[in-house]
């Protein structure tokens, strides 16, 4: 379906598990959760590992769920380290102990993303769903700083916390790290199912961003803020991951192989499966990547538009998700036809947000 | 972090990666990356030759003396070239005096 010249994947994003001690109703996780038992074994990680490493990874990014719930990542970090492979652990922090650390830190960990759920403790553990969950996270921080690995602190944004990010950030350098994010809510997986209690309004976005830019000013040479917008409100999409089948590889707990932690989602190709194909046959050939690699698939305006090379035409799975065609322009551009979907979503949010739907095993509606 | 100036490098202090970064040879795309928190960017061939210098023990007048002979060029010019790659990658947490 495409002559678009396949470039080797620069991530490797590794979804280790999806169990997790925490509830994050904005989690981005699939509403069907893996289960322990349908896991990858640890001589598949490995080979997917070696076949990412060969194929052209440069980076590869532990993720989850909560990655150090599986016993062996220091087994899958020390083998990354040794393919030359940058490992980054990307972690909610509560069980993360100078033991294990150390483990990770010897096996050759290059650095972590921890993330916090808020600056205070009460709305903080209210939104992870788990008691005693903040000061976990703060002993975490402390003990990655101290051991002298790089931290990057991660902030998720939402209506409910987007006036501490101030605060946020100067806790991010009192705690020593050396960059933060400031990431609102992408409105996937359980975040879309929460999306009318977490959207922040057009004033409280604008404010998001004053205090981002303030905070770049104040703490200048001491911490560096990646900034990551709701696109719902901006008039052009983002590049999701790079374009599609162009930058990242994901593959999820089970061993499914996406371009995109959600496209899951996407039902009319089947899903590859590193237990029964390689990782470079399935990047180059398999259809699900095939799909919307380059700009062949495009349709109006997208295939006409100077910005294709750019955004890629927006998001495939919210293109999905919002207008039940994945295969359409991303109705987050105000070029899209449907783009009145999206201007109809947030008049139609509500003055006082719906009760949270946290993420959690057999949780998810319908 | 854009907006603050760049700080000037002395030629006697010792450069070194920080922690986390690094540069590395590329195989798959016969290029050299710098390995970096949660990115990896192409260093061109000029950084590649400085940063492959880049060992924690070497100050940096002598890894201008090495390259102004490897590349038969006037001190000067190389000095700035350094000088000016050093301090911008110590801007971007790559390296640290
Ligand atoms: S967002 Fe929250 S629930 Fe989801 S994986 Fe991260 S810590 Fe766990
Ligand atoms: S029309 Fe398509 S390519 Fe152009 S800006 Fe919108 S989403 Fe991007």
């Amino acid at each position: 379906m495409t002559d678009t010249p396949v470039l080797p994947p620069m991530s490797l994003l590794a979804e280790l598990t999806h169990r997790c001690p925490l509830q994050c109703p904005y989690c981005s996780n699939p509403l069907a959760l893996d289960g322990r038992e349908g896991e990858l074994a640890t001589e598949d990680w490995l080979r997917v590992l070696d076949q990412a490493a060969e194929l052209g990874v440069l980076q590869v990014h532990f993720s989850g769920g909560e990655p150090m719930a599986r016993r062996d990542l220091p087994q899958l970090v020390r083998h990354a380290a040794s393919l030359g492979l940058y490992s980054n652990l990307i972690t909610s922090g509560v069980l993360l102990t100078e033991a294990t650390l150390a483990q990770l830190a010897g096996a050759g960990l290059d650095h972590v993303q921890l993330s916090f759920q808020d600056v205070d403790t009460v709305p903080a553990e209210t939104m992870g769903g788990m008691p005693g969950a903040q000061a976990k996270k703060l002993a975490a921080a402390r003990l990655i700083v101290a051991e002298g690995m790089p931290l990057t602190t991660n902030f998720v944004i939402h209506r409910g916390n987007v006036g501490r990010i101030g605060r946020m950030l100067d806790l991010a350098v009192d705690l020593g790290a050396r960059r933060a994010e400031i990431a609102h809510t992408q409105y996937y997986g359980w975040g879309l199912v929460n999306r009318a209690a977490l959207m922040p309004s057009r004033a409280q976005l604008e404010e998001a961003t004053r205090a981002v830019d303030e905070a770049r000013t104040r703490l200048a040479g001491k911490l560096a803020i990646d900034y990551v917008t709701p696109d719902y409100y901006a008039d052009q999409p983002k590049p999701c991951m790079g374009g599609w089948g162009r930058r990242f590889v994901n593959v999820s707990p089970t061993g499914h192989v996406l371009p995109c932690h959600a496209a899951e989602t996407i039902k009319s190709v089947p899903i590859p499966d590193i237990r029964t194909d390689s990782l470079g046959a399935i990047w180059a050939d398999a259809p699900l990547f095939r799909l919307f690699r380059g700009t062949d698939w495009m349709p109006e305006p997208c295939r006409g538009c100077d910005q294709r090379e750019q955004d890629w035409g927006g998001c495939r799975c919210q293109a999905l998700a919002l207008l039940g065609d994945a295969a359409a322009t991303d109705p987050v551009c105000t070029r899209s036809p449907d783009h009145a979907r999206i201007s109809k979503i947030l008049a139609d949010l509500p003055e006082t947000p719906p009760p949270l739907v946290y993420r959690r095993y057999g949780n998810a509606p319908g | 972090m854009t907006d603050t100036p760049t700080p000037p490098v002395a030629e006697d202090s010792v450069v070194r990666f920080l922690r986390g970064t690094r540069l590395q040879h590329d195989r798959v795309r016969d290029q050299w990356v710098i390995q970096a928190p949660e990115r990896a960017f192409i260093a061109d061939p000029v950084a590649a030759e400085i940063l492959r210098l880049v060992d924690g023990t070497r100050p940096v007048a002598a890894i201008i003396d090495i390259l102004a002979e490897r590349f038969a060029a006037p001190r000067p010019v190389i000095a700035h070239d350094v000088l000016e790659m050093i301090a911008s990658l110590a801007q971007r947490q790559v390296l640290t005096a």
